[in-house]
């Protein structure tokens, strides 16, 4: 079997198993959380009747393993059940269900993922590029020192001194990015913008370093300073003979920053109130709505299992020895 | 006042009622001795006075989650105030700016039988946004739905005295109760309590309801957006009412600041000074009947002991926790949980400063010397529970009482820590009478009964007070008990806090209610564009 | 061939430890010597911040939000305690903890790592699919549900994070420790009769360090990121602890109205995180090998 395919199907076997025990994990820690739904939801008005009576409604009371296969069983289908929220009420119509609630903010997250990713992958690595092929010049140092700063500055910091900036005081960009289903393509990337810069400055600084050091590891192999010695500009050398080489660490590290695109922007998500995904696990999580945050969990194991596959393709296909094994 | 402050005051109001011209009511002042700008300002303010109908008014809301619902059973926060009050839902008697019940879906409610048996009467014509007519069923429905035997509604509460409940006609409905209650029309202008349409014996729960506004647009834990109701009895002011849902208190006072919303509520307190000098604003700023309190069990040691709860009632600075947790925001409180907005609030003697010397001979006289306690704080008790627990146990010090604070999570502090720890922090929302305060927190048989305080006396006036229509016979009765509870009780009442939010002064409004934050959950239809 | 060895060696051997370590240094590039300093400063402060610190870590010493004055030069904070004070203990505390946190980290991650990559086997593959697992759970969502079944304490904090931490050392360590392990000299040893022991100690840690010693840095820096991002969420370090994370998240509406107070703490974390880089980025490039053509 071809080296990529096998792969590719060895990974996605590997993934379904993750998967299956990230829902576990997920279960049984709502499952020893203190409180329930009913109580995250009545608060301080959460009596043992009604909390019973809650309960009951949604099925609470009985054993946490039938629940869970129950759920499987359901998942397996890519049925995810039904919010918990508003299950309690008499009406059909304000029961919903879990891929109504999280198909448009999954859009949202991936719209301004995408967003970040156009903007910061091709700046990281043209400014990593600048930085190896000028290395250890002022230009260096003051990239990197920059893009450390960004990095190692609270990403709601980041977040508030942007929006100080560019919406309070130049009023360029709307400081929330409350954002619907019905929002033009347009007005959605502009009331994306703020968020989608604050998370270009927090994971440029890392992709350019590892685009950096990669390549400026590979200045020492024999190839290159054969390359040099034949007279070729430090210029060509980078980029024809370096950089193909040096694709395979670029591209874990680009995975790993697209996968943190997804999974873990939920602060910026509440400085901008953008209704993504992340937003939704921490609300599911907190108020015990099982189905969503077993959904919104299985998503983000999904997108972190693809992205690293996608980075190990990468990495095959870019070295001959992978590609073409003996 | 002077014959001309008082003719100014009949102007003032003429131009609030639009009948006075700019014009004449600057010559009209002018001729008076007022400076042209002087007058200018008094038109300027009079003018104000006058609700106008238009625009979209937008509020920065720091309430909201992903599983919210229109299903009143359900409503908690802040964004259900309006929705049940003044959105999409409408209620059958009001709460004004007074704090007195006044007829709204229902035209009028009487007593009868010493205040056992209540009637209210619908107002005629009222439709739901569907079309549908308001009846007395629909009443009957609702109260029903809140008060089932399977009923998960935090409203009902409100409703353990109603022994039965019954339609007289399409718009009459009468209240059999278990024991007099004189403030019982004061239930139905809470917010749990907007009349739902009811179809074959179900509620209608969908955000459909009679209020001034249409449900036009909802992303729970995002925004919701309503439209004004032509065919409300009572239109909204604003033409469009957006809710967002901005949790972050940096980010609400951001979306303030660059004209996104019009009002935010929950400001940050600690910046409240420099949001006062943003231009065009003005800070709401209402003293409610919201308390933080911190309970101590009575039942268990040491606090089972009198001198205890008193020497640690006089060993606390109140007036520091409000200057340092409520920013000043707020009063100390007097260990009554009676707001002093409220009727019938007293303030017992001797008031409860900050007097270590007291507490110390109190402890001495009764041998209890280097007494230590536990206090258990999480800010889910209240905002700056933490900050306000570390002041106490500052405060008891010089009292030679070692508070031993205990940081609680704040995931299950209602379950885990409130009603079995013995010491604890907890925060009241108020309730809109005495009496419904006193029953859902101190009486013996209440469950939310955080102290465990059972005083004979004091339960046996409850419901006498309850029942009693005597104005005056009732007020020494309610000054009774929060005497006993002031000397006696488990419950310290630690301070008061305003509701504090920010609105453009673009705003017009009334007289602010002090029941629950958003003018009493009333802005929507109350507040109006200048 | 095993004169020349020893040749080598008695050369090295007439420069005391001292010397060499004082030759190192001074062929540092500035950026380097700059993070050196900087990270000394800082744990000059740490140490001693109760003798340098004008008031202490949790007393109140005035009114709430003073602006600065000459008692307290970058005023006080919500509650009226003095931010230099808070600055310098959060030194102490923040570092603190974050090396703590680090150190369990790598201790549990390295350990398993480098275990699994030379024993291989069924134990490699268990622990490989459990971090595979661990780590497709976003962290912060994470950290939220299992700070909120433990309970809140500093400890709670420091070993869920350490834990969370761990499994992305374990795959470094495991990675790095196993493309070692395969090579010629490792097998030399083995067929040698070496020990197990010999080998992990004598040929495969001194050949991974680097990597891992660059890990440590980032992951030293991330883990001030991770808590401040916690307590923006409410769930950080508890107060009355200082930290510099939760500190910026305290103060954080500050920044709307272009008050300078949050930048303080920000600026310390940003400073040691070019330190540390810095001095990391010296050391990888002392360790690669490769000589810089000028």
């Amino acid at each position: 079997m071809h080296p990529v395919l096998r792969t590719v199907l060895q990974r996605l076997g590997l993934g379904l198993l993750t998967l299956l025990a990230v829902s576990v994990i997920i279960f049984s820690s709502l499952e020893l959380l203190p409180g329930g739904f009913a109580e995250a939801i009545l608060g301080q008005g959460a009596t043992p009747e009604t909390v019973a009576a809650f309960n009951k409604s949604l099925g609470l009371d009985r054993p946490p393993v039938t629940r869970y296969f129950e759920w499987l069983w359901g998942a397996s289908q890519f049925d995810f059940g039904r919010s918990f929220a508003g299950a309690g009420g008499w009406r059909e119509e304000n029961v919903r269900e879990v891929s109504t609630i999280i198909g448009p903010r999954l859009y949202n997250t991936f719209f301004l993922a995408a967003v970040t990713a156009v903007i910061a992958v091709p700046l990281a690595l043209v400014l990593g590029l600048l930085c190896a092929l000028y290395r250890n010049s002022w230009f260096d140092r003051i990239a990197n020192a920059t893009t450390l700063t960004t990095i190692a500055s609270p990403e709601f910091f980041v977040a508030y001194i942007l929006v100080f900036f560019l919406a309070v005081k130049l009023r360029w960009f709307p400081p929330l990015s409350t954002v619907s289903a019905t929002t033009p393509f347009l007005e959605h990337l502009y009331k994306a913008m703020l968020p989608a810069l604050t998370l270009t400055m927090v994971i440029v600084a890392h992709m350019m370093r590892m685009t950096r050091a990669s390549i400026i590891s590979l200045l020492s192999s024999p190839y290159i300073e054969m390359a040099k010695l034949k007279g070729l500009e430090p210029r060509k050398v980078i980029v024809k003979h370096a950089l193909p080489n040096a694709w395979a660490p670029i591209a874990t590290v680009i995975a790993f920053n697209l996968a943190y695109l997804v999974v873990g922007v939920v602060v910026v998500e509440v400085v901008f109130t953008y209704p993504g995904i992340g937003q939704l696990m921490v609300d599911s999580v907190s108020s015990r709505d099982m189905p969503v945050a077993q959904a919104c969990a299985l998503i983000f194991a999904a997108t972190y299992i693809l992205l690293n596959l996608l980075a190990d393709i990468v990495a095959i296909v870019t070295n001959p020895r992978l590609l073409h094994p003996r | 006042m002077t014959e001309f402050e008082s003719r100014l005051q009949l102007a003032s109001k003429a131009v609030s009622q639009g009948k006075l011209s700019r014009r004449d009511f600057m010559s009209f002042a002018i001729a008076g001795g007022m400076t042209i700008v002087g007058a200018q300002l008094a038109f300027t303010k009079a003018a104000r006075a006058q609700a106008k109908p238009g625009g979209h008014f937008r509020a920065g809301l720091g309430h909201g989650n992903t599983t919210d619902t229109f299903d009143p059973a359900t409503f908690a926060h802040g964004l259900n105030f309006g929705w049940g009050r003044s959105l999409t839902g409408a209620t059958l008697t009001r709460v004004d700016s007074k704090n007195n019940v006044t007829p709204y879906l229902a035209e009028s409610f009487e007593p009868s039988d010493g205040a056992k048996k209540w009637v209210f009467k619908l107002r005629k014509g009222v439709t739901f946004h569907n079309g549908k007519a308001l009846t007395s069923d629909d009443v009957v429905g609702t109260i029903n739905y809140h008060n089932g035997p399977d009923s998960k509604s935090a409203g009902k509460a409100y409703l353990g005295g109603v022994a039965s409940v019954k339609a007289d006609g399409p718009e009459t409905v009468v209240f059999e109760l278990k024991g007099a209650d004189a403030d019982f029309p004061y239930a139905f202008a809470q917010y749990q309590f907007p009349i739902l349409s009811i179809t074959d014996g179900k509620p209608d729960v969908s955000g459909l309801g009679a209020g001034p506004y249409v449900l036009d647009g909802f992303e729970p834990g995002v925004r919701a957006h309503f439209k004004r109701n032509p065919n409300a009895f009572a239109p909204g002011n604003f033409d469009e009412v957006t809710q967002l849902t901005i949790l972050d208190p940096a980010a609400r006072t951001n979306a303030y600041l660059s004209g996104e919303v019009d009002y935010i509520d929950r400001v940050d307190l600690k910046t409240i000074d420099l949001l006062k000098n943003a231009p065009d604003t003005a800070i709401y700023d209402v003293s409610g009947f919201q308390h933080y309190t911190a309970p101590m069990l009575t039942d268990l040691a040491p606090f089972d002991k009198l001198e205890v709860r008193q020497a640690l009632k006089w060993a606390i600075n109140r007036q520091e926790l409000v200057d340092k947790v409520l920013f000043g925001y707020g009063k100390p409180g007097n260990d009554t949980p009676v707001a002093p907005t409220l009727k019938f609030a007293t303030n017992p003697e001797p008031a409860h400063t900050y007097d270590p010397e007291k507490a110390k001979s109190i402890l001495k006289k009764a041998g209890l010397e280097g007494l230590k306690v536990d206090l258990s704080a999480a800010d889910a008790a209240f905002a700056g529970s933490v900050d306000a627990a570390l002041l106490m146990a500052e405060h008891a010090k010089a009292a030679g009482i070692e508070i031993n604070v205990i940081r609680e999570p704040n995931d299950g502090y209602w379950d885990n820590v409130w009603l079995k720890k013995a010491w604890c922090h907890c925060y009241w929302g108020g309730r809109p009478t005495a009496d419904t305060m006193m029953t859902v927190s101190l009486a013996e048989s209440a469950s939310w009964n955080d102290t465990h305080w059972k005083n004979a006396r004091f339960n046996e006036l409850l419901p006498l007070a309850r029942g009693e229509t005597d104005e005056t016979k009732r007020a020494t009765m309610y000054a009774e008990m929060q005497q006993l509870i002031h000397d006696d009780g488990g419950q310290m009442v630690l301070m008061f806090a305003n509701f504090v939010g920010a609105m453009s002064t673009k705003l017009g409004h009334g007289d602010f209610n002090s029941d629950n934050d958003f003018d009493g959950g009333y802005m929507y239809d109350r507040w109006w564009f200048v | 061939m095993t004169a020349e060895h020893a040749d080598i060696r008695s050369i090295k051997g007439r420069r005391s430890f001292g010397q060499n370590v004082w030759r190192t240094l001074k062929s540092a590039p500035p950026t380097a010597i700059f993070g050196m300093a900087v990270i000394a400063f800082y744990l000059f402060c740490a140490l001693f911040a109760p003798w340098i610190a004008p008031y202490g870590e949790s007393e109140i010493v005035g009114k709430a939000y003073q602006t600065s004055s000459a008692q307290h030069w970058f005023g006080t904070d919500q509650i009226g305690r003095d931010t230099v004070s808070r600055v310098l203990y959060g030194a102490r505390n923040t570092i603190g903890i974050a090396l703590l946190t680090v150190l369990i980290s790598f201790s549990i991650g390295g350990v398993l790592g480098i275990y699994a990559a030379v024993t291989r086997g069924w134990l490699d593959l268990v622990l490989s699919r459990i971090v595979d697992v661990l780590m497709s759970i976003p962290v912060l969502i994470f950290a939220l549900m299992l700070l909120a079944m433990a309970g809140k304490s500093v400890w709670n904090l420091i070993f869920i994070l350490a834990l969370l931490d761990s499994t992305r050392v374990f795959r470094l360590a495991r990675n790095t420790a196993l493309s070692v392990a395969v090579q010629d000299f490792v097998e030399a040893a083995r067929l040698r009769g070496e020990g197990m022991r010999w080998v992990v100690l004598r040929e495969i840690v001194p050949n991974i360090l680097p990597p891992l010693i660059a890990e440590f840095g980032l992951r030293f820096c991330f883990v001030f990121l991770t808590i401040s991002a916690l307590s923006f969420l409410g769930v950080g370090i508890q107060p009355p602890t200082a930290d510099w994370g939760s500190m910026v998240a305290e103060s954080k509406t500050l920044i709307t109205f272009g008050r300078p107070q949050p930048l303080i703490p920000a600026a310390a974390i940003a400073l040691l995180t070019i330190s540390v880089n810095f001095v990391v980025d010296w050391f990888l490039h002392k360790t690669s090998g490769l000589r810089d053509e000028k």
